[in-house]
């Protein structure tokens, strides 16, 4: 099915890079790209994060300037002035990172810098109808006149991408375009996505989802160390290829050898616990040793009972820890009894991106760094020492902050941080999201190893694949409940999907 | 600290230009200040331009905790009129016959009612929910408001000269030829820098200014951190009013007036970030002294009006905000 999309080989490309190379300072971050992207193609670029796709793309967008090499459109070559330049020239890039202004309505946002004039001033009415109607395509049926900051991180997503559709493109670049969105979501993504090969538009597809660039890209290439790697068509590349053409060495398994069951007393559990966001009461239990995964669409409220349980937001309900009842009312008071929650929101809860790393190591166990009042920066520097070794957290300079640092590292950083509490049981939300598949290995691995050495682990994640991949059982939420639970051997996709969406046979 | 010596220190010097630059201006104007008048070095005149600016000084470490826990204390010239006032109607009051003891008493005094004010504006904007901006914008009001009343509109003088001339040497005094404001400035300063550089509570008031969710997602309480950074700022009031009340030995509705604008300049020209998240105490006192010291330049010249001081100062705080974005780290 990839074949019959293929155009002839003759006509120019698109899109095409020659020898297109990126320099910050000394340091070059992208060397000798010559690429090309045909019309009625979706071309997939992957390679871990720090590889040079966002620059690649950035250059391609007209965010940066190229150091060297030419970019060719339509075989002509041109210099882009900047994003709006590019827009005009029919190149337009879809953000990873949302980048609308949370107080303005979607259309507002969406006609930011090139809004329609009427006779008198703006015609927000015209406006909203572009903008409703173009969101409509995308099936996101949202007040367009509402504040941006009211809708969900998906539907924010799906308004990112209306905008950069609102005109006829050539090109369009989706930097991990599902990063935030539910399966159905996707599902219309991708549907739109096949109608804008159709329509002749050149599709650059970036994502760290493996499965998904395999389903939906006609041609692979591998980005690796800011040079290229590879480019193949989609169909001869099994994503586990593509993670080793990615790594450049054998990545044996992603998943750790998976330790028996638990069995026995539960450690810590919680009962009819009810937060403002949920339907009804969850209930759930957890042995020593366990990984219990947290399924669910984005929006099923499963953040938001975990962060209730430790006293992030309001709850109320029974908490029992080994054997004995328990109340949190503060997060303090959830970690010293040893449960520790570590939020998907690395950038604006989890670090401080503007300290440095020590600082941020110790922020949460600081009382054990601290003598008579007196923080021991020693200590604090052995502490950083023994994390970054035990972590694998990749610095050559340690007293850099901790923004300077590519999304995995963060990440081992976080889970360094909370460690350092020593806990129980230890709830860690999205814990791959932005890393790349090098360091998500390390991080399945030291999530087992936390099983091992008898700690409970909650994983709450919207990657299905390292849910199944990493846990002993999975709870499966919906609208704010608990609504299944699934082990063993009834661990597939199709099952927790079914549980998640309430549709049976909704994961075609 | 037991292990210092054996320290693996790995933050390699950095030549942080956003730490130095309060201190090269503040030598750069030194030597403007002779060129402008040779007695502006003299050891009398810079003696006097410190123990001038450590009223400002002593209150702008207080606001250095404060701001870098991401807060705003508008209210600390009104606080320092309001306590001051107070302050010297206990001294009327007589309630101790010893001198000694009856300074003491007022000074213990003023350090409670400065903390309690702090307390105040501390928790309506923790537990009330306000920004710092409004809750001491209207505490500036009441603070001014009743040391009017308690003035009936006029002033508050020490009545008793034998307790004025007792307590006059805090003010006037000097030890090894160095004034006694100094000192207490010195003190202030040393201990606003070992709170915010040494302990974990500094280390949580950072942390609270650079990103409050971090914080509370680490565990810090983040109300309890806000709310203590408004008790020592009021302390900070407290101290500059103990040292104030001997200058003049008087209260009136106008003590203490702009203090708080200048408490704020001489943080921000001292390189404490407005938006919290970075304070730097040695910055403040080199950002009080400057503006001390650009007044006294003033003073000393012929050719610049002393009546522009307002607008020098003024224009010293947008080219200190414009430097230090032009320093700062990043793109």
């Amino acid at each position: 099915m990839d074949r019959e999309s293929a155009p002839p080989e003759e006509k120019a490309p698109t899109l095409a890079t020659v020898g297109v190379a990126k320099a910050f300072g000394p340091v070059e971050v992208l060397s000798d790209i010559s690429l090309e992207f045909r019309a009625g193609q979706v071309h997939a670029i992957v390679g871990e994060n720090g590889a040079g796709k966002s620059t690649l793309m950035k250059i391609l967008s007209g965010h940066e300037r190229p150091t060297r090499g030419q970019i060719l459109l339509g075989g002509a070559p041109v210099a882009f002035a900047g994003p709006n330049d590019a827009e005009r020239h029919g190149v337009a890039l879809v953000h990873q990172e949302l980048q609308l202004a949370p107080h303005l309505s979607v259309a507002q946002n969406m006609f930011l810098g090139r809004e329609l004039r009427g006779r008198f001033g703006l015609d927000d009415r015209a406006m909203n109808a572009r903008a409703a109607a173009a969101m409509g395509r995308l099936g996101a049926h949202v007040d367009v006149s509402a504040p941006v900051h009211r809708l969900s991180v998906a539907q924010r997503q799906m308004a990112q991408i209306a905008r950069a559709l609102d005109a006829p493109r050539k090109v369009v670049i989706f930097d991990e375009p599902t990063a935030s969105l539910t399966p159905v979501e996707a599902g219309a993504l991708m549907a739109l996505i096949a109608a804008l090969k159709q329509g002749g538009v050149a599709v650059l597809y970036i994502s760290h989802r493996l499965e998904e660039v395999k389903a939906v890209a006609d041609i692979v290439t591998v980005l690796r160390d800011g040079r290229w790697a590879a480019t193949r068509p989609a169909a001869e590349l099994r994503p586990v290829d593509m993670a080793r053409l990615m790594v450049g060495r054998e990545l044996s398994q992603l998943y750790p050898a998976r330790a028996a069951a638990p069995t026995g007393e539960a450690r810590f559990s919680a009962k009819d616990f009810t937060t403002d966001e949920q339907a009804a009461p969850a209930s759930l239990a957890l042995r020593p040793g366990e990984i219990l995964g947290i399924a669910g669409l984005v929006g099923a409220g499963r953040t938001e009972l975990f962060e209730a349980i430790v006293a992030l937001r309001k709850g109320e309900g029974a908490l029992t820890l080994e054997g004995a009842p328990v109340r949190f009312a503060t997060p303090r008071a959830a970690m010293d009894e040893g449960v520790v929650y570590l939020t998907e929101d690395r950038k604006t809860k989890g670090l401080l991106l503007g300290k440095p790393l020590a600082q941020n190591l110790t922020l949460a166990a600081l009382g054990k760094f601290t003598r008579r009042l007196v923080v021991d920066r020693a200590a604090e520097a052995k502490a950083l020492e023994d994390a970054t070794r035990r972590f694998d957290i990749r610095v050559r300079d340690p007293s850099i902050d901790a923004g300077q640092m590519s999304g995995g590292n963060q990440q081992k950083l976080l889970i360094a941080k909370m460690t350092l509490l020593d806990p129980k049981v230890i709830v860690i939300d999205e814990p791959t999201r932005g890393v790349d598949v090098g360091a998500k290995q390390q991080i399945y691995k030291f999530l087992a190893d936390f099983a091992a050495q008898g700690k409970s682990v909650v994983v709450i994640s919207s990657e299905m694949g390292e849910l199944i991949g990493l846990c002993h059982r999975i709870l499966v939420m919906r609208a704010g409940k608990i609504v299944g639970e699934v082990a063993g051997e009834d661990m597939t996709e199709q099952k927790i999907v079914e549980l998640a969406t309430g549709v049976a046979g909704a994961a075609a | 600290m037991s292990a210092t010596t054996q320290a693996p220190e790995p933050a390699k010097f950095r030549l942080d230009l956003g730490a130095l630059a309060p201190f090269m201006a503040l030598a750069v104007l030194m030597v403007a200040g002779y060129f402008v008048n040779t007695r502006f070095l003299d050891a009398d005149n810079l003696s006097n331009v410190a123990a001038r600016s450590a009223f400002i000084a002593t209150i702008a470490v207080g606001q250095t905790l404060v701001i870098t826990a991401g807060g705003l204390d508008l209210s600390v010239g009104s606080m320092a009129a309001f306590v001051s006032g107070v302050t010297i109607l206990f001294l009327n009051s007589g309630a101790f016959a010893d001198p000694t003891v009856m300074i003491g008493a007022a000074m213990v005094l003023a350090l409670g009612l400065g903390s309690l004010c702090g307390l105040v504006n501390g928790l309506t904007t923790t537990l009330g929910g306000i920004e710092p901006f409004i809750v001491t914008l209207g505490t500036m009001g009441i603070f001014r408001s009743l040391t009017t009343w308690i003035a009936q509109g006029g002033s508050i003088v020490i009545k008793s000269p034998d307790l004025r001339a007792d307590y006059r040497p805090v003010y006037f005094g000097a030890w090894l030829g160095v004034p006694i404001p100094v000192y207490v400035l010195l003190a202030v300063t040393l201990a606003g820098a070992f709170i915010l550089y040494r302990t974990a509570y500094g280390r949580h008031v950072m942390a609270v200014g650079s990103n409050e969710e971090v914080a509370r997602y680490s565990g810090v309480n983040v109300s309890r951190v806000r709310t203590l950074t408004y008790v020592l700022q009021g302390l900070c009031v407290a101290t500059a009013v103990i040292i104030y009340i001997p200058r003049l030995g008087s209260t009136t509705s106008t003590t203490g007036l702009l203090w708080e604008l200048n408490a704020i300049t001489a943080v921000v020209v001292g390189g404490t970030r407005l938006k919290g998240g970075v304070g730097r105490v040695f910055g403040t006192l080199a950002g009080a002294l400057i503006l001390e010291a650009i007044g006294n330049i003033m003073v000393l010249s012929n050719f610049v009006s002393e009546y522009l001081i307002g607008a020098v100062q003024g224009a010293i705080i947008v080219i200190a905000m414009l430097a230090q974005r032009g320093l700062s780290r990043g793109r």
